[in-house]
């Protein structure tokens, strides 16, 4: 972990709640997909936890989605703004045990850590497959437009406007059974009603991103501890990944 | 650095900072986010007769300069303390070591003391008579003078070391609890812990907390805390650490003004992990300008 001071590269709003948010500076301890940055916001007390979308030289992209008057207020920090962050936050998802063909799957701005990752297993040479669910038709054009070529994709939205009408568990069960679909390992990202939802849905191994709400999100205060079936575990730092037997939750 | 250093229950701290029960874990696990040896001491996680969970998430709310917490003292129970968290943090931090306990029954807390009392890498025992979440005993201990008394005397007969006792402000008369826990043996005073708030989802339409109700910490308290603190101060002899929303070394010399020889740093560490760090770096120059020559030199002199 490493306290910086990131300026703002730039800030580019997807919809009208979801912008991408580019950071500059000493990343150095930012180093795999599945990580998460902790953002100190002037004039509110605790830190902002976001996964990290890419990293691209002393650049990194942040997907965010404006949930309350913090990421609202971080929405309209000029360019050049100092922030205070902490770095290098959390485990990464585990890209040696992907396999040939993993699976992603990720439930609206749960796609943010999954961009870098499909960078990674695609530099791998691994043919990933996504599965990407969204509420909406503006939310999924944006957002799936990021995940790079060379990941085929299916999308889901709850509204119908596009690819499969339905959620992602209706979408994956239309999509992914039978052996022609099979996928050497799962890494999932989204809302926890739809991780325990695709949790008994997936086959063999594979693992999960969870989110929380954080104090410290170095693992310090125990504020986001998960009972688990390897006992509690703290979602900033012995996650924000999981394996599916880590979680041991019941099919 | 001799200006800062600070001698307490016969304890002698490089300096008056002390890490707060329930911010640092065992110590151990933020050792690669911070210098642990810069810090005057430690206080260990909030330590039960047996391990605890704790609360269900969500634990932690925001407000206005603060945070409100209802972890619930999730902990791996003494024995395992004792066995395997303490070695691992005396591996890493040569200082002193507080150990902090909670019961629900006086019993628990004259076990705990005799427990700690035994392990020698422990330096001084905090009685936790103040957290708010969870449900009986602990804090109910901690809102009479008599009950405080009770734990007091549970825990002296069972321990040599310096006992320091945790009060809550949730209370009517802080003074008066703190001079029970002083004639009942106490050496220490330790105050305040977080105050009882909550927050509420406007658009669920409920309590933001799974406890829906947790402590509150950080700046928002500062002024609450150090009015307890000088309160305190006036009414015991025996030496007062002052907690609450310290942020910076002026409000380290603010609090040590009020009567604390001794300040704990809690939600400041949660926010800013370099804190202890450059609260050590501001010290010395603020001071100067100030024309204090030992923090020791201060110490209720506002009183």
């Amino acid at each position: 972990m490493k306290q910086a001071v990131l300026n703002i590269d730039n800030t580019l709003f997807l919809t009208e709640d979801i912008f991408l948010l580019s950071l500059r500076g000493d990343v150095s301890d930012v180093t795999a997909p599945g990580e998460f940055v902790n953002i100190e916001i002037p004039g509110f007390f605790l830190r902002r936890p976001i996964s990290v979308s890419q990293k691209r030289g002393d650049i990194i992209d942040l997907i965010i989605k404006i949930a309350g008057d913090g990421t609202k207020a971080l929405s309209t920090l000029p360019k050049e703004t100092k922030l205070n962050v902490l770095t290098g936050l959390g485990n990464g998802f585990n890209l040696p045990l992907s396999g040939d063909s993993p699976l992603i799957v990720s439930g609206g701005v749960g796609i943010a850590p999954m961009i870098w990752l499909a960078h990674k297993l695609l530099e791998m040479g691994k043919k990933p497959k996504a599965l990407l669910g969204f509420g909406k038709k503006a939310e999924a054009g944006a957002l799936s437009s990021l995940i790079p070529d060379g990941v085929s994709t299916v999308i889901a939205t709850a509204d119908k406007s596009l690819g499969i009408g339905g959620n992602v568990c209706d979408a994956y069960l239309e999509a992914f059974k039978g052996d022609e679909n099979d996928y050497s390992y799962f890494f999932v990202s989204g809302p926890l009603s739809m991780i325990k939802a695709m949790y008994p849905l997936l086959r063999g191994d594979g693992e999960f991103s969870l989110e929380e709400r954080m104090g410290c999100g170095f693992g310090a205060c125990m504020g986001c501890s998960i009972n688990t079936a390897q006992g509690p575990k703290r979602v900033c730092s012995d996650g924000p990944v999981f394996k599916k037997e880590e979680l041991g939750w019941k099919d | 650095m001799e200006r800062l250093e600070t001698n307490i229950c016969g304890l002698t701290l490089p300096n008056p900072l002390i890490a707060a029960s329930g911010t640092v874990g065992f110590g151990h696990e933020i050792s690669e986010c911070t210098d642990l040896n810069l810090i005057g001491a430690i206080t260990l996680k909030g330590t039960t007769l047996n391990k605890r969970f704790g609360n269900a998430t969500p634990r932690i709310a925001e407000a206005a300069s603060g945070i409100i917490n209802s972890v619930g003292l999730q902990n791996p129970g003494a024995k395992a303390v004792i066995k395997e968290e303490i070695p691992r943090l005396r591996a890493v931090y040569k200082g002193v070591v507080i150990a902090n306990i909670s019961g629900f029954f006086l019993d628990e807390y004259a076990i705990l003391s005799s427990l700690f009392d035994s392990c020698r890498d422990i330096d001084m025992i905090e009685l936790n008579i103040s957290c708010p979440n969870v449900g009986g005993g602990c804090i109910s201990f901690g809102k009479d003078p008599a009950s405080a008394a009770a734990v007091v005397g549970a825990a002296r007969k069972n321990t040599s070391k310096p006992l320091i006792v945790k009060l809550t402000p949730n209370t009517a008369d802080i003074r008066e609890i703190a001079k029970a826990c002083e004639d009942e043996g106490a050496d220490a005073i330790s105050l305040i812990n977080t105050v009882s708030a909550m927050r509420i989802d406007i658009a669920d339409r409920r309590p933001v907390l799974s406890n829906i109700t947790g402590g509150l910490s950080g700046p928002a308290i500062f002024p609450i805390a150090l009015s307890k603190v000088y309160e305190v101060s006036g009414r015991v002899k025996i030496p007062v650490i002052g907690m609450g929303g310290i942020e910076s070394a002026k409000d380290v010399i603010e609090m040590m003004m009020a009567g604390a020889s001794a300040v704990e740093i809690g939600a400041g560490f949660l926010k800013d992990p370099g804190i202890f760090k450059s609260i050590l770096f501001k010290l010395p120059p603020l001071m100067d300008s100030l024309g204090i020559k030992n923090t020791g030199d201060i110490v209720g002199c506002a009183l």
